[in-house]
């Protein structure tokens, strides 16, 4: 069963780095990153229900937070701004 | 002031103590002294429009919010997965402009936040009143129209605790 | 591990798929709005249900605990973060995909 959920998000990371290689435009590739941050969440989700330790979900949460950072400035960026506004 | 800063502790302490999950001594001392230190550095940074949760009647609201807000999420999750599995891509997108009643800042973020994470729509852009939407399934693109059909069903709800 | 009890299991499954259908959709829809409406939602809401089954699993222990942290995280993060994208697309110049019916966003940016 757990094998099962960790082929099903591995293909949902593939399909990311798919859009993240191929993206035509810089924001397809911004949407993917973001995304894959999301994915890797649950993939520490799932690690912790393995191994039943809970520092896989500090990795999570830490994740989380950074990759929305990641995000943000990313997406300043698109917007032709300073990282300070 | 002094409220604002209290709630502010209150709430990083609560994190803190939720996160490491220990009620031992010298845990709680140094979630207390961070905490303390966090409320008081960025005290500046905050504008408290959180604290009118402190009101009970407000506060049972925006927990009378959650679940309604997690039904439509899942009725919008089945609505995109089911355009995403038809081979035909039954798509008709376009951005609408609504308006809302709504005056402070907080609860436009929140009507914003869940208008994203529900059917089909995702706020792109706010002017004032206005909120610039993207709708995977255009019905109407009248303002009065879309306003019904996109904002409506959120706001009853937000306004009662953040109007 | 211990075993795994059957509404964890039902919870994270249908989290998975939905990821699954959030990965189809990135790759599948045409423009950069589209992918995102399917992107956050779906990926979203799959990440929610994993995490919700972890909890399932282990109860109010530090692992129940810490998946609601993560949970309410997410739910704070990942809409602001589309927001930003989809804002910062629009001003960096992306139109809307050809089958489009309207975009009134830039009609107003275009009176200015």
């Amino acid at each position: 069963m757990i094998t099962f959920f960790t082929i099903m998000l591995s293909a949902t990371c593939f399909f990311c780095l798919f859009r993240v290689i191929g993206g035509p435009t810089p924001p397809d590739r911004t949407v993917a990153i973001d995304v894959l941050g999301i994915v890797v969440v649950g993939f520490s989700a799932i690690m912790a229900l393995i191994t039943g330790h809970d520092y896989f979900l500090n990795i999570g949460i830490s994740w989380a937070l950074l990759s929305f950072i990641g995000t943000m400035a990313l997406a300043k960026y698109l917007e032709g701004r300073g990282f300070d506004e | 002031m002094m409220k604002k800063m209290l709630f502010h502790f209150l709430m990083l302490f609560g994190v803190w103590l939720l996160f490491t999950w220990t009620l031992e001594i010298p845990d709680v001392i140094a979630g207390v002294i961070v905490s303390l230190i966090l409320a008081v550095l960025l005290n500046s940074i905050f504008d408290g429009e959180v604290t009118s949760l402190l009101n009970p009647v407000k506060l049972f609201w925006a927990i009378i919010y959650i679940p309604v807000f997690f039904y439509h999420m899942m009725v919008a999750n089945l609505d995109v997965a089911y355009r995403v599995l038809n081979p035909g891509l039954p798509i008709k997108p376009g951005i609408v402009k609504v308006k809302t009643k709504l005056k402070s800042d907080l609860g436009k973020t929140t009507l914003a936040n869940s208008i994203t994470l529900t059917p089909g729509t995702l706020t792109v852009d706010i002017k004032g009143e206005y909120l610039y939407i993207h709708w995977i399934n255009v019905l109407s693109d009248n303002v009065e129209e879309a306003t019904k059909e996109i904002v409506d069903k959120f706001e009853k709800y937000i306004v009662r605790f953040y109007g | 591990m211990s075993e795994l009890s059957t509404a964890a299991a039902v919870f994270i499954s249908i989290g998975v798929a939905f990821d699954l259908i959030g990965g189809l959709g990135l790759i599948r829809l045409p423009d950069i709005y589209n992918r995102l409406q399917a992107a956050t939602k779906c990926v979203t809401l799959g990440t929610c249900f994993i995490l919700i089954g972890v909890l399932i699993q282990f109860g109010f222990t530090s692992i129940g605990v810490k998946a609601i942290l993560c949970l309410a995280f997410i739910l704070m993060t990942s809409p602001t973060a589309a927001h930003a994208i989809s804002k910062g697309s629009h001003d960096f110049g992306i139109k809307l995909w050809e089958g489009s019916v309207v975009d009134k966003l830039a009609e107003d940016k275009s009176k200015e």
